[in-house]
């Protein structure tokens, strides 16, 4: 048996034991005063980094220093003045005491017993320690061996650093194990991606048809405030979902299909729609090409056929797609965000853009908008471009517009022990037990790495498997790259510390600069601080670091059309210039060059498949932690419907553990909540809970973490994507036994 | 003066914005909370329907909770506001047990804390915090003896309806419905 060469390192929790048990009395702030005037407070511009909508805002600071609270800036699109919960929460990410304080390395069998401990280091020795072993790896293994792991606002300086170092190795889960397959659906389809924020007219649509997507429940800011303020228009939202989520029950129709068996519908769709002359004939005529291939692909494709594969019924799908088509073109099939399920998610994606391109809602007013966007300047030199003959995604997924953060993971498997593989992995914002599936081969390739840094500011799992740690101060507490949004108009905001970093943190411009000095790159860091880059840049722009501190946010007039004048000229961005319902680049490349419904496994006898998705004071696993945000919801619970419980003799409020069809069992338990509000085959959870790190002292053990339970992957052989959703659960009613782990 | 609050339930998503901009704006402790969510799930799967709305003190015209105050630390201002004056509370809880909306807590400090329509930031022209901060704009504030207000407005032109009326507290927080 061999031992671990990594131990999972316990981190003391920072509250005193029993403060979860006793009434948690613990207020976020020292004093409790009557609460004071906003006139009274200084005011700072900052933008969220709670999750990647990246709202800008205003912190407000007391008198005496402390930061108050979080609100949004009123010339800011993307919150439109207001700030969702998790973003009003933020400030709770500064005050959380379990957060991560001082520079850690690790100790071989420092700790009780021969395990490994954590020494607090200083910055120097830490950052001294970092360059070392990034240095040793390229030279015996190549620059390419050291990759980034990265989500958030951090990546804007730890990419040129990697990209200097010689590493193309860079990759974001929010890629691969997130929104990768609309990306190439709509690419392959209209020759443009979705990006972030999405583009879609919601405030101005007539008719709304969400697939599986949870708006209001997914806190998408702009986004939920333009579907409320359709539903005041009173459009028509249809809601594709297994789950009577929040918007299904806002929703003039909600179809409450059978899971994984979407692509069926929205073939069907398409039928109606060309087979009652629904389709938008003018649109089509101008702008598309493989309308006839389509018309024959989708004959055999009827609503009685599709009632057969989806549940539901075929009046249903002719009524919706009237819906639509009276609509047109003020109509949106939303592209969703999370679209990693069942492996066909690029077609499925496409099947959207294609049905958006029959109704002819792309740069419709009500539909979608063409984004306008603008670069923010770079102070030369521009780090290189490395070029590495190592192919990470091994020459696999065409479509592919990124690396892929998982296909990182296997990279770092040695399939024999004189393999090139990746060593190094540097981890920044994300969480790889959080974020991607099977756990297990994610603990095989940790194991394997000579050097893992993990930059965060709260101990995450991941954190007790690093050999350095390095604190990050949070975004209240720094300046960051300017964010520069691509959406309704151009616009820039600010982000700028309210407070000096609490503990020993720092933030990541800072660190990535003095691993460059250390590295001999500093001359990829020309600047001499983030004050002085911004300024710099902002003064490139026409503004300054002077204005925007005072303003927050620029938004720039466009120079292009939001709804383009499109004539039989106008061109998109595809092969032939026209929207393809037909993709000859896909048949080329030996896929389907029209979506086909696939029957995808079904949950055996006893075993329910596993969904999950989000609420909306929680993101990631990073809020879990967060005072106000976990007071509201502090585990996730499993949503079964009545008819199964009975089955099960199991009733609300019952606490269960699941094991999925691969025998893996959850690690915690999860308490039912039984409710009418999902169909019989499927059960849900909320992402991000069930953290087994101590460390983190409010969601330690809270809930279960999906992302466990999903060890099978159906994998989109277009762009490589982690479909999560074949996987299925039953029930343990009693505490199984510790398996045994070497 | 009566101000007054309206909740469209209709674009109501639950987030529970309110309440985290509630506790930080008025400095209420982790665990306790002056408005919270309720959600009200009718029917069998399919056929369902669902009520999502932001509660808190309905700063009634009827106010048990200030008749039964025995110190008078519970008072009615201006425009109606239902109030504690925390220092002259004794946290005897009289008024917790006679609020039909269970609108009231125990502050770990002793005293009884409720929501307080934000009346330091309405003195000075501005919404409540949960007001002002809500996504989806749902909740409407302001003067209902002002047919002009937009919550006069609103109230007049959709189906409202108030929570518990039978126990005859006239709450003055409406819910669109």
């Amino acid at each position: 048996m061999k031992t671990n060469r990594r131990d999972f390192i316990k981190i003391a929790s920072a509250g005193t034991g029993g403060l979860l048990l006793a009434t948690p009395a613990f207020n976020l702030f020292k004093d409790n005063e009557e609460p004071i005037d906003d006139t009274k407070v200084k005011r700072y511009p900052t933008y969220c980094e709670i999750c990647f909508w990246q709202c800008a805002g205003w912190t407000y600071v007391k008198e005496n220093g402390d930061i108050w609270k979080v609100v949004g800036n009123k010339d800011d699109q993307h919150s439109i003045g207001r700030f969702c919960p998790r973003g009003t929460g933020g400030v709770g990410t500064y005050y959380d005491p379990d957060r991560l304080k001082n520079p850690m390395i690790r100790v071989k069998g420092g700790g009780e017993n021969g395990a490994d401990s954590f020494k607090d280091v200083s910055w120097d020795e830490a950052l001294d320690y970092v360059a070392k072993k990034m240095k040793e790896i390229a030279e015996k293994h190549g620059p390419d061996s050291v990759a980034l792991l990265t989500h958030g606002s951090g990546g804007s300086y730890f990419k040129p650093l990697l990209n200097a170092f010689g590493s193309p190795n860079i990759a974001k889960p929010s890629y691969a194990q997130c929104r990768g397959p609309r990306e190439v659906g709509f690419q392959t389809t209209f020759g443009s991606n979705i990006g972030s924020p999405e583009p879609t007219d919601i405030k101005n649509t007539r008719c709304l048809v969400l697939i599986g997507s949870h708006l209001g429940e997914n806190m998408h800011n702009a986004q939920v405030q333009e579907m409320a303020e359709a539903i005041e228009n009173g459009a028509t939202f249809i809601t594709v979902d297994p789950r009577f989520s929040t918007v299904a029950s806002k929703s003039k129709y909600w179809l409450p299909i059978k899971p994984a068996t979407d692509i069926a519908l929205l073939l069907s769709w398409m039928h109606v729609l060309i087979n009652n002359e629904w389709y938008n004939k003018e649109y089509v005529a101008k702008h598309t090409i493989g309308f006839e291939e389509l018309k024959a692909h989708v004959a055999p494709f009827t609503p009685q056929w599709a009632y057969g594969i989806t549940d539901i019924k075929p009046e249903i799908i002719i009524e919706t797609a009237r819906e639509m088509s009276e609509a047109k073109p003020s109509v949106i099939i939303h592209p969703g965000r999370h679209v990693t399920w069942y492996g066909d998610d690029s077609q499925r994606s496409r099947a959207i853009a294609m049905l958006n391109g029959l109704l002819g809602s792309w740069g419709a007013k009500g539909g979608f908008f063409i984004p306008e966007g603008t670069g923010i300047p770079q102070m030369p030199p521009a780090a290189p471009h490395p070029h590495s003959e190592h192919d990470i995604n091994n020459g696999l997924y065409p479509l592919a517009g990124d690396i892929l953060a998982n296909k990182i993971v296997d990279a770092s498997i040695a399939k024999n022990e004189n393999d090139w593989r990746i060593r190094g992995w540097i981890v920044n914002g994300t969480n790889p037990f959080v974020t991607m599936p099977d756990q297990e081969n994610t603990k095989k390739a940790i194991e394997a790495l000579d050097l893992l840094v993990v930059i965060d500011t709260m101990p995450a799992e991941i954190v007790s498997y690093a050999d350095v740690v390095l604190p990050e101060c949070t975004y209240l507490e720094r300046y960051d790259t300017l964010r520069s949004s691509s959406f309704r108009f151009p616009s820039i905001a600010l982000r700028m510390p309210a407070a000096e970093p609490m503990y020993k943190t720092k933030s990541a411009a800072w660190m990535a600069k003095e691993l460059a000095k250390r590295l001999g790159l500093k001359q990829y860091f020309p600047w001499k601080n983030e004050v002085a880059l911004l300024d710099w840049q902002l003064k490139q722009m026409g503004s300054s670091l002077e204005e925007m501190k005072k303003i927050g946010v620029k938004n720039f007039e466009r120079t292009t059309d939001m709804y383009p004048v499109m004539d039989e000229t106008y061109e998109f961005g595809t092969p032939s210039g026209k929207i393809e319902l037909y993709s000859a680049s896909l048949a080329e490349s030996g896929f389907d060059p029209m979506p086909k419904y696939t029957a995808h496994p079904e949950p055996p006898q006893g075993f329910y498949r596993l969904n999950y998705g989000r609420a909306p004071m929680h993101t990631f696993g990073r809020t879990v932690n967060s005072p106000n945000l976990n007071d509201l919801m502090p585990e996730n619970v499993l949503w079964v419907n009545p008819k199964v419980l009975k089955e099960w003799a199991l009733k609300n409020g019952d606490e269960i553990w699941l094991e999925n069809q691969a025998g893996v069992v959850s690690e915690f338990s999860i308490k039912i909540r039984a409710t009418e509000r999902i169909r019989y085959d499927n059960v849900y959870m909320v992402h991000g809970f069930g953290t087994n790190q101590k460390g983190l002292s409010k969601s330690y053990g809270r809930g279960i973490n999906d992302q466990q339970l999903i060890s099978t992957v159906m994998v989109d052989p277009l762009m490589g994507g982690t479909g999560f959703r074949g996987n299925f659960v039953t029930f343990l009613t009693s505490k199984p036994e510790k398996e045994a782990k070497a | 003066m009566r101000y007054g609050m309206a909740i469209d339930t209709k674009k109501c998503v639950g987030c529970s914005d309110c309440v985290v901009a509630c506790q930080l704006e008025n400095h209420v402790p982790v665990g306790y909370a002056r408005d919270w969510i309720v959600e009200v799930t009718e029917g069998t799967f399919p056929n369902l329907s669902l009520e999502i709305r932001s509660e808190r003190c309905n700063h009634c015209d009827n106010t048990p909770c200030v008749r039964t105050c025995p110190t008078g630390a519970s008072h009615i201002i201006e425009g109606g506001i239902v109030k504690v004056t925390h220092n002259e509370c004794i946290g005897c809880g009289a008024c917790i047990q006679s609020c039909p909306y269970d609108a009231r807590y125990t502050h770990p400090e002793g005293y009884v804390d409720k929501c307080t329509f934000c009346d330091h930031r309405v003195k000075n022209g501005q919404d409540p915090a949960c007001v002002s901060v809500c996504p989806t704009h749902c909740m409407y504030f302001g003067d209902l003896d002002d047919p002009n207000s937009e919550i006069s407005k609103i109230v007049n032109r959709r189906k409202i309806k108030t929570l518990a009326p039978e126990a005859g507290t006239l709450p003055q927080i409406f819910y669109l419905v």
